[in-house]
C-alpha cells in the first residue's frame, strides 16, 4: 500500500525545467513510488490528476509538492529530499575551454592564412585531411604513404587549378624557411632551393651541403620542397615538382635550385629537363637512375657551379674493418633513396641485386626478405610499414634481418643506414648500436653505416657516430662513400 | 613565404618536432572515421565537383527569406484530397507505424469524418483502400511531431519572393494532448475543429490584411538573440509574431470574442511560432536541392519508426534508420519506457542549423538532459566541426556573435563520428497518449554512410593528367 502527500507552496516558483529534475530526483529517493513536483498550471493539474493525486484548490502561481510514498516511508525523508534537491545548484567549475579542431577544415578556419598544412594520419585518411587544407587554399605536406595513385593525381591536380603545392604524399622531408617539416636535418641557412622526390634522398643532400657549408661561404639551403617519391612517375607527371620549380624560380633568395628524384620515368625527366631550362634561375637535376651520377657527385655539382672544390666527406671508424667474411653484400636500409642510390652503385660492381624495392621486376624478394644472393631492402617502403611505425621511430624489423644476416655464413658485408634530424628518434644509435655489436660477436662482419645527419640535428651527429663507431662499425656522412667501401670489400673477397 | 604557422593532422611527434623549432603548432585532434568510409571519404573529398557544389549548396540556403504570405486550406494549397494524409519522415505504410503517428492518423480520419469514432480508422488503415500516406517534404510541407496533415487543416503558406518557392505547415495546437503526439480524443477534435473554423480563417484575414508580410526568417534572426533556439523555444518569436498580427486580427471584422480567444490561444502556446520556423527552415534548404556533387543534408525527419536524411546530391532518395528514443525528462510519471521513438520533421530546424545546433543561445534547453550553460555552447560549437558555413543572419551573442553552424556535410559526420543534435519532445508510445516528455536525440549513426555511399557511387571520375 502507498501513501500520497500532496501539499502546496505558494510564493515558491523555479521554471519548469528545474522542477522536471527535481521531481526526477525526488523519485529516486527512498521510499518514493512517485513524485511530481510542478507550478500548479492546467496542463500540470491533468498531469497530477492522471497520476492519481488529489489538488486542492490552487492558482498557477502556486508550486505543487505531490508525494505518494511506502507505507514505512517518512514523509519528512522525502520532503528533505524535495527541498534538497530544490536548493538551485550550479556547475562549481563548468568547462568553458573550446575543444581541439578534429578536421583539418575546422583548423583553419580562421586561422593565420599562409599556415601550411602537415598530414601523418593513415594513408587511408590521409586525402581526405589535405583536400581540406588543399580547399582553405593552402599548402600541404602529406607524410603519410600507402595513398592511391589516383587520389595523388586528384589531389594534385586540385592543387594545379588554384597555384596550392602538394608535397607528398610519401613525403617525408621539406624545409621551409629553416624549419624542419617530418624527418628533417637541421641545417644552416643559405641561398639554395631543392626540390625532392625522395625523403632520404633530401636528407643526404642537406647533411652534405651543411658539411660543406661549414668550411665554404654562401652554402646553405633556404627551402627543400619534398614532392613525394611518385611525383616523377608516369602516373603524375610531375605536377607538384613543376610548382616547386615555379616557387623557387620566383623566390629572389634563391640562387639555385637542385632538383634530387629516385629514378624517374623517362618521359618525366624529358619534360622536366625542359621546364628546368626555362627558368630563370639555375638548375642541377639530381636525378639518379642507370649511369646517372650518386649524390654525393650531385652535391659536388652543386659545389663546383658556386665555385668550390667538394670537402673530403668525413669517415670515422675505419680501424675496425677487416675483410669481407663472405661473398655476399648485404644492405639494409631505412632510407628508400639510399638503398636505391646503393643499389645502382651495386649492380654496376656485382651485378644484379635481389630487392623488395628492385631495379628490375625479376629481382623481387620474397615476404622472408632474403635470397642466396646479394640483398638490398627498404625497410622504409610502403609494403613494410602497412601496421607498423616506419624503421626511422621503429627499428624492430630491421633489427631482426641485421640478426639473421649476420647469421648466414656467405655474408660479406652489412651494409646500413641511420638517419637523424627532426621527427626522428631522440637516440636511435641506442638501438642500433647493441645490433651491430651483436651481429659482430661471432665474427668480425665488417658493418659500413651511412650517417645522414648535421652537427645541428637534435640527437647530435657526433655522439651517434661515436656510439656506431664504438659498437664496431665504420660510419660515413656520404652514402655513396660507404657503398664504395662496402663494395671494394666484397670486390677483395677470395 | 613567410614563416609558416603548422597545421598537424596525423603522428603527434611530427607536431612536437615542429613546435621544438619555435614554430606556432594547430594540432587537429584526428580520429579514425566511421568503420568502412575510408574509401567512399577520398572518392567524395576527389570528386571534382564537391567543392563549388557544396558552396553553391550555402549561398542558395543562405540566399532565401521566407515572407508569411497566406493562410489557408491544405485542400486548397497542397491540393489534398479526403482520404489523403501527409505525414512527418520518410515514407512508410501503416504496419509499420508506430502508437503516435498512428493516433494521429486515426484522429485525422476522425476530423475529415471518413469514421465518426477514431477507433474505427484502425480498420481503414489496414484495409487500405480509400487512404494513402505520403511524407510531407514530398508536398513541401513539414509538420512537428506524427505531422498529420488533412485536407481541412489550414496551412501557414510561406514564400521565397525571389523564386516564387513556397512551403507549407499546420497550425500548431499547443502542448500536452495535442493530435500531433498521438491524442485523438474529442478534446483533441474539438480543438482542431476550432482551429479550422475560426483560427484559421482569422489568421488568413490577418495575413491578408497585413501590409507588410511577416519575414520569417528575420524573426528568426531576432528570435536566437532573445534566447530561442527556435525547436523547444519558440517563447520570443510567437510574441514577434503576435505583435505583427494582432492589429489585423482586431481590424479583421471577426467577432471579438473568436479574436479573444484566438490572441489568448496563440499567446498561451509557446511552440506557435515553431510551425513558421519550421517551413522557413524548409524553404531555405530545398533551395539547396539537388546540385550534383553536394554533400549537403537538405532535409532531416522523422517518422516515429525511421529516421531519415535526404542529401543535395543525391535527389529524393531517403536514408534512413531506425529512430531513436531521446534522453531527457519526463512529464509525471512516465519514464523511458513510455517514450516513442524520436518523431517529426521538426528536426528540420538543425538541419538549417538551429535548435539544438544553435544551443548556445538557449542555454534552458540543455537542462532538459541534467546538462549545463558550458554544455550548450560546447553543443553549438560542436556543430561547427560537421557543418559548411557559418550563417551570417543568425548569430549567436555568447558565441561573439558567431553564425550558426550551416548545412551538414555527410563527409564531415563521417570522419568525426559527430552526429548532429536535435531537440525534441517525445510522444507516447502509444496512441492516443500524447506527450511525455522532451529532450534530446541524434540521428541513428549508420544513416551517414549509406549517403555518403550513394554520394561515392555517384561521383565524377577524376580525369587522368593531360
Amino acid at each position: 500500500m502507498t501513501t500520497d502527500h500532496v501539499e502546496l507552496r505558494s510564493g515558491a516558483y523555479a521554471d519548469s525545467v528545474t522542477l522536471l529534475q527535481v521531481s526526477r530526483a525526488v523519485q529516486s529517493a527512498p521510499g518514493v513510488v512517485a513524485a511530481q513536483v510542478a507550478m500548479a498550471t492546467g496542463l500540470n493539474l491533468e498531469v497530477l490528476e492522471g497520476m492519481g493525486f488529489a489538488v486542492p484548490d490552487s492558482s498557477p502561481n502556486d508550486m505543487v509538492v505531490a508525494l505518494r510514498l511506502d507505507d514505512d516511508a517518512e514523509v519528512a525523508t522525502a520532503l528533505a529530499a524535495v527541498d534538497a534537491a530544490l536548493v538551485p545548484t550550479r556547475p562549481s567549475s563548468g568547462d568553458t575551454s573550446v575543444a581541439p579542431p578534429r578536421t583539418t577544415a575546422s583548423a583553419l578556419r580562421g586561422g593565420a592564412p599562409d599556415s601550411l598544412v602537415l598530414v601523418s594520419v593513415p594513408g587511408a585518411s590521409a586525402t581526405v585531411e589535405a583536400m581540406d587544407a588543399l580547399e582553405a587554399g593552402h599548402d600541404v605536406m602529406i607524410f603519410s604513404d600507402n595513398v592511391p595513385v589516383a587520389e595523388e593525381v586528384a589531389l594534385k591536380h586540385y592543387a594545379a587549378s588554384r597555384g596550392a603545392l602538394v608535397m607528398g604524399p610519401d613525403c617525408g622531408t621539406a624545409v621551409i624557411d629553416g624549419v624542419g617539416l617530418g624527418f628533417a636535418n637541421a641545417v644552416r641557412p643559405g641561398r639554395i632551393g631543392i626540390v625532392a622526390a625522395s625523403g632520404t634522398g633530401c636528407q643526404q643532400l642537406l647533411a652534405l651541403l651543411h658539411h660543406a657549408g661549414a668550411t665554404l661561404e654562401g652554402v646553405g639551403v633556404r627551402h627543400a620542397l619534398g614532392v613525394g617519391g611518385r611525383d616523377l612517375s608516369s602516373a603524375v607527371g610531375g605536377i607538384s615538382t613543376r610548382e616547386a620549380l615555379r616557387r623557387l624560380d620566383a623566390d629572389t633568395d634563391v640562387d639555385l635550385v637542385l632538383v634530387v628524384s629516385k629514378p624517374p620515368a623517362p618521359e618525366v625527366a624529358e619534360a622536366l629537363g625542359r621546364d628546368a631550362e626555362a627558368l630563370d634561375t639555375p638548375v642541377e637535376l639530381g636525378l639518379l637512375g642507370r649511369g646517372q651520377r650518386d649524390l654525393t657527385a650531385v652535391a659536388e655539382a652543386v659545389l663546383a657551379r658556386l665555385g668550390h672544390d667538394a670537402p673530403d666527406w668525413p669517415v670515422v671508424g675505419t680501424d675496425n674493418i677487416g675483410a669481407a667474411t663472405g661473398p655476399l653484400l648485404r644492405g639494409l636500409f631505412v632510407g628508400g633513396t639510399l638503398c636505391d642510390e646503393s643499389m645502382l652503385m651495386a649492380t654496376e660492381a656485382l651485378g644484379p641485386i635481389r630487392s623488395n624495392i628492385p631495379l628490375s621486376d625479376d629481382l623481387s624478394l620474397g615476404d622472408d626478405l632474403s635470397a642466396d644472393t646479394h640483398t638490398m631492402v627498404d625497410f622504409g617502403d610502403d609494403a613494410l610499414t602497412q601496421g607498423r611505425a616506419h624503421p626511422m621511430i621503429d627499428p624492430t624489423l630491421r633489427n631482426e634481418q641485421l640478426a639473421r644476416a649476420a647469421a648466414d655464413p656467405t655474408t660479406g658485408v652489412i651494409l646500413l643506414d641511420l638517419v637523424l634530424g627532426h621527427g626522428a628518434e631522440p637516440d636511435p644509435a641506442a638501438m642500433l648500436a647493441p645490433a651491430i655489436s651483436a651481429a659482430r660477436a661471432h665474427r668480425p662482419i665488417p658493418v659500413i653505416v651511412s650517417l645522414v645527419g648535421t652537427d645541428l640535428d637534435p640527437q647530435g651527429l657526433a655522439a651517434q657516430r661515436d656510439a656506431l663507431v664504438a659498437a664496431g662499425a665504420e660510419v660515413h656522412l656520404s652514402n655513396a662513400a660507404a657503398t664504395r667501401r662496402a663494395l671494394d670489400l666484397i670486390g677483395a673477397f677470395q | 613565404m613567410s614563416e609558416p604557422t603548422v597545421v598537424t593532422v596525423g603522428a603527434g611527434m611530427f607536431a612536437d618536432a615542429v613546435a621544438g623549432q619555435a614554430v606556432g603548432v594547430e594540432r587537429v585532434d584526428w580520429r579514425p572515421p566511421m568503420p568502412g568510409t575510408e574509401a567512399h571519404l577520398a572518392t567524395v573529398a576527389t570528386d571534382p565537383r564537391r567543392p563549388e557544389a557544396n558552396r553553391r549548396a550555402v549561398e542558395a540556403m543562405l540566399g532565401v527569406t521566407a515572407h508569411l504570405v497566406d493562410v489557408a486550406p491544405a485542400s486548397e494549397v497542397l491540393g489534398l484530397e479526403p482520404g489523403q494524409f501527409l505525414h512527418a519522415g520518410p515514407p512508410i505504410e501503416w504496419d509499420r507505424t508506430s502508437g503516435p503517428l498512428r493516433g494521429a492518423l486515426m484522429g485525422g480520419a476522425a476530423l475529415e469524418g471518413l469514421v465518426d469514432d477514431p477507433e474505427d480508422a484502425v480498420a481503414l488503415f489496414e484495409s487500405g483502400s480509400s487512404v494513402s500516406l505520403e511524407p510531407c517534404h514530398h508536398r513541401s510541407a513539414v509538420g512537428p511531431m506524427a505531422g498529420v496533415v488533412t485536407p481541412s487543416m489550414w496551412m501557414w503558406v510561406l514564400e521565397d519572393r525571389a523564386t516564387g518557392r513556397r512551403t507549407y505547415c499546420s497550425l500548431n495546437e499547443g502542448l500536452g494532448k495535442v493530435l500531433r503526439y498521438g491524442a485523438y480524443g474529442p478534446e483533441v477534435l474539438t480543438r482542431l475543429r476550432w482551429m479550422s473554423d475560426v483560427l484559421g480563417p482569422l489568421l488568413q484575414a490577418a495575413v491578408r490584411g497585413t501590409a507588410e508580410a511577416t519575414d520569417v526568417t528575420g524573426v528568426l534572426t531576432q528570435m536566437l538573440q532573445m534566447g530561442d533556439e527556435a525547436h523547444n523555444r519558440n517563447r520570443a518569436g510567437t510574441l514577434m509574431l503576435l505583435r505583427d498580427l494582432a492589429p489585423a486580427m482586431v481590424g479583421s471584422g471577426f467577432d471579438a470574442g473568436d479574436v479573444a480567444e484566438a490572441l489568448r490561444f496563440v499567446g498561451g502556446n509557446d511552440h506557435f511560432f515553431l510551425n513558421l520556423a519550421m517551413p522557413a527552415c524548409k524553404l531555405a534548404l530545398d533551395a539547396a536541392r539537388d546540385i550534383p556533387g553536394s554533400t549537403m543534408v537538405v532535409a532531416m525527419a522523422r517518422n516515429g519508426t525511421d529516421f531519415g536524411i535526404q542529401v543535395s546530391g543525391t535527389g529524393d532518395e531517403w536514408f534512413t534508420g531506425p529512430a531513436q528514443v531521446a534522453e531527457g525528462l519526463f512529464l509525471g510519471d512516465y519514464g523511458p519506457d513510455d517514450a516513442n521513438a524520436d518523431i517529426g520533421d521538426s528536426a528540420i530546424t538543425e538541419t538549417a542549423g538551429i535548435g539544438g545546433f544553435a544551443m548556445a543561445t538557449a542555454p534552458a534547453i540543455v537542462r532538459l538532459v541534467g546538462g549545463s550553460v558550458p554544455d550548450a555552447l560546447a553543443t553549438t560549437r560542436r556543430m561547427h566541426e560537421i557543418t559548411l558555413a557559418e550563417n551570417p543572419r543568425w548569430t549567436v551573442p555568447v558565441l561573439e556573435f558567431q553564425g550558426t553552424p550551416t548545412g551538414i556535410d555527410v563527409s564531415r559526420v563521417c570522419r568525426t563520428g559527430i552526429l548532429p543534435q536535435i531537440n525534441t519532445g517525445m510522444a507516447g508510445r502509444v496512441a492516443g497518449v500524447g506527450q511525455v516528455g522532451a529532450g534530446l536525440v541524434t540521428p541513428p549513426a549508420e544513416i551517414f554512410p549509406k549517403a555518403l555511399a550513394a554520394l561515392a557511387s555517384r561521383s565524377a571520375v577524376v580525369q587522368p593528367p593531360s
